[in-house]
């Protein structure tokens, strides 16, 4: 199948799953929802809020509407509004757009369903075995500090958050996350996550776990670099996805508190 | 699952490179030397000597010392804590609870951790004097009584353990001891009535492992020394860093002023062990001896000074001994390992006691308590010496001391409806309002003085424009530094007292410094205001 005709696995795994749900944008791909959180995040995001829920009643980040609409139902109000409501027409906007938005919004009610699936226990165990995130990531003090740690990250991340950022890691980085990369002048290349910068300096967590600061002057290049944490996709099943999502909402930290 | 070269190569990496940054080994905080330019603990050694081995600064270079770098807490509280710092970096604590680490060399900022304690009392600002560490792992006591312990190359938690019960006015603000495998912590709330103890934590899971309590409890030897249910509510709190002794496996702590600080009529007795210092072994919190300064006190002398311990000659012969300013105007020497009285005097004017028994009680001088008419009380309420640490160096065999001198107060019975004259305050610890003395608490000032351990003689003396908070830093330079409320920072000769270099730094100074070395290069750094200043040639 060509690449932009390839439907989500896990988007249409979770279609199958959830048979009472509406007929989804069965066709929408990656790019499709991701165009869609953009379009929402500029034509809907100033009235219902950048998670949709801030207008009473409806949740839209969590696919709670006032009525069962259909795909084409919410796409005609997306464009037409609802007359005598608050919500108004847009029409400069193409039914592409509403329907990539339509695709977003119901991109992200499975995803929280599918964080309500899954086995914490089973994704205990592909964290530290067959999905390798222990290499990167700490829990509770335990594995690697080069990204993020994660003890605390279902207090943090909504499950669809969480899921987003296992599909597609480079998609939404926290500042505090965002790996950087330095070469000295004689040629050392330094790689790590980010911790400070300014006018003269960096200061990087380094790929040996080590607390590191460059005079930019000692710097013969520096700058971003994509992060190293590869996708999920095509390489967990989507039951091993669900599983680790539900064991990653699950950390709400430790500690003898 | 599909890796990228790039992830490979992270991955691989991480594997190979466990290398040191922040790893403090228990043997290191034993034998700090070992890391000259690090600055392992509260006051860099066991013994509290706070000397360091550095010498690149000296007594000839010390006027070219030149600023590097200011670090500005948000905070408006007492910058009170001492920086550690652990092969280039910097940790401190910007007030209350959050612990950020610097660059060491440039002052700018790796992490910060933020802890955002739950509304507690505290008798004198929400204050923290600074952080201890064992392996990757910082300790920090909190406001709201919690002990923290912070991953030093990430910052984030990794657990945290309530000590005490903050609503019930209990408070951290002293720095964490750590020996061996343990975390020891008290805390602050003597002036509110708790029941001060000393606690000790396992390092890597925070477990209590066990407590002592520095009022004894009915059946307990030394409860006989409150009268009815006085030692409920004692206080005799622990807020200040301890030391340790390997050889003997003791730790050492000062306690606090018993409890109403100002009234004994409802504690009658000597209010064990109260004003006193604590051996204990370490493993187990036994205790093994003490020594009280101020039995039954009614002054508020808190004994919460840093112990400072020392090999020195007594008699002609090798001791180890325990020195101790007091806050109550005596000077002590005590033999460490039996807790035996070798030598105690006032180093300021004392007009609440005018002698010692062999076994060193204080012979008390009648009606030196509130009185309707009022009590002049010399040293001040303050003290001689507060909290802030003193300094030992090896090479010059001198005890340095930074403290106040003609200090007094007017302790009046009663309280009054309102405040009367300048600075006039009114307590609630105890039925007393203090009045200044003169009208006027300028009238103390500053010193900083050497004094011989075995004599307890001053050999010089530099005086302050204004009277001190600040703790003092001895080096192998033969350099020591302290500095005063009115924010000068200066640098004496070690053997003489000569000023070498002063420098104002806009701020009171009410931390003491340290020093330490990144790449060669030695740094002195202290605090002042809200900022932490960092000096180099």
């Amino acid at each position: 199948m060509p690449r932009a005709m390839r439907v989500s696995p896990l988007i249409a795994w979770l279609c199958l799953l959830c048979g009472s749900l509406p007929a989804v944008a069965q066709h929408a791909t990656g790019s499709d929802v991701f165009s869609g959180e953009q379009a929402f995040q500029s034509y809907c995001a100033n009235c219902h809020g950048k998670t949709g829920n801030q207008i009473a009643n409806v949740d839209l980040g969590h696919g709670l509407f006032r009525k069962p609409y259909s795909d084409e139902d919410l796409a005609n109000i997306v464009m037409k509004g609802i007359p005598a409501t608050a919500m108004p027409a847009t029409p400069n906007m193409s039914a592409e757009q509403a329907t990539q938005i339509v695709a977003y919004l119901r991109s992200r009610a499975l995803l929280k369903d599918m964080g309500q699936g899954g086995d914490a226990l089973r994704g205990k165990a592909l964290f530290a075995g067959k999905g390798q995130c222990i290499s990167c990531h700490r829990i509770d003090g335990e594995g690697s500090r080069l990204g993020p740690d994660l003890s605390r990250i279902g207090l943090l991340r909504s499950t669809d958050q969480i899921a987003t950022s296992l599909l597609d890691p480079d998609r939404e980085v926290q500042p505090n996350n965002r790996s950087y990369s330095v070469t000295t002048r004689d040629g050392t290349r330094i790689s790590g996550r980010l911790l400070n910068h300014d006018a003269f300096t960096v200061q990087l967590l380094d790929t040996s776990e080590q607390l590191r600061s460059f005079e930019k002057t000692d710097l013969r290049s520096e700058g971003f670099i994509p992060s190293p944490m590869p996708s999920t996709r095509g390489t967990l099943s989507d039951q091993e996805l669900t599983d680790l999502v539900r064991y990653l909402a699950s950390l709400r930290g430790s500690g003898n508190k | 699952m599909k890796m990228s070269p790039r992830f490979i190569l992270y991955c691989l990496l991480a594997l190979a490179s466990l290398s040191a940054q922040a790893q403090v080994t228990a043997r290191q905080l034993l034998a700090p030397d070992t890391v000259p330019g690090d600055w392992l603990s509260y006051s860099r050694d066991y013994n509290n000597q706070r000397h360091s081995p550095l010498k690149q600064i000296n007594a000839r270079n010390v006027d070219r010392l030149h600023l590097q770098w200011v670090w500005q807490a948000r905070s408006l509280e007492k910058f009170e804590a001492t920086p550690l710092v652990v092969n280039g970096v910097l940790y401190t604590v910007q007030a209350p609870n959050d612990v950020v680490a610097l660059d060491a060399a440039t002052g700018r900022i790796f992490w910060t951790y933020s802890h955002q304690p739950s509304p507690a009392r505290t008798c004198c600002g929400r204050v923290n004097r600074g952080l201890a560490i064992l392996g990757e792992t910082l300790f920090m006591g909190t406001v709201d009584a919690h002990l923290l312990a912070i991953d030093a190359r990430s910052g984030q938690l990794l657990w945290d353990s309530k000590v005490a019960d903050a609503t019930a006015q209990y408070s951290i603000t002293m720095p964490p001891l750590v020996v061996k495998d343990k975390v020891y912590i008290g805390t602050a709330g003597g002036d509110m009535g708790i029941r001060g103890f000393i606690a000790a934590y396992d390092a890597k899971t925070g477990r209590q492992l066990w407590k002592f309590h520095t009022i004894p409890e009915p059946g307990e030897p030394g409860n006989d020394t409150w009268s009815a249910d006085s030692w409920q509510k004692g206080g005799a709190a622990i807020w200040n860093h301890g030391a340790y002794d390997p050889e003997a496996n003791l730790v050492y702590f000062g306690t606090g002023n018993p409890a109403p600080d100002w009234d004994g009529r409802t504690r009658l007795g000597d209010n064990l062990y109260s004003d006193s210092v604590v051996a204990l072994d370490a493993d187990t919190g036994k205790l093994r001896w003490h020594y009280q300064f101020t039995p039954h006190d009614e002054l508020d002398y808190d004994s919460t000074q840093v112990p400072v311990l020392a090999d020195i000659t007594w008699h002609n012969k090798p001791r180890k001994v325990m020195l101790w300013a007091n806050r109550n105007g005596l000077m002590y020497v005590l033999d460490r390992i039996t807790g035996e009285f070798l030598l105690g005097k006032p180093y300021v004017e004392v007009n609440w006691m005018d002698g010692f028994d062999a076994q060193g009680r204080p012979h008390r001088v009648p009606g030196m308590v509130p009185t309707p008419q009022g009590t002049l009380v010399r040293p001040h309420v303050h003290g001689a010496i507060n909290w802030a640490p003193p300094a030992y160096s090896p090479r010059t065999g001198l005890f340095y001391v930074a403290h106040w001198e003609h200090s007094g107060i007017v302790a009046i019975e009663g309280q009054f409806p309102q405040s009367v004259g300048i600075n006039a305050r009114q307590t609630t610890m105890g039925d007393v309002t203090l009045e200044p003395f003169l009208n006027n608490e300028d009238e103390a000032r500053g010193v900083i003085r050497a004094y011989d351990p075995a004599t307890l003689k001053p050999r010089w003396e530099y005086a302050l424009g204004n009277i001190t908070w600040g703790g003092m830093l001895s080096t192998a330079g033969d350099v020591v530094f302290g500095g005063g409320k009115d924010g000068y920072f200066v640098a004496l000769d070690a053997k003489t007292g000569r000023l070498l270099w002063k420098a104002a730094l806009g701020g009171q100074v009410n931390a003491g410094a340290m020093s330490y070395a990144v790449n060669g290069k030695q740094y002195i750094a202290i605090a002042a205001g809200a900022a932490l200043f960092v000096f180099a040639l």
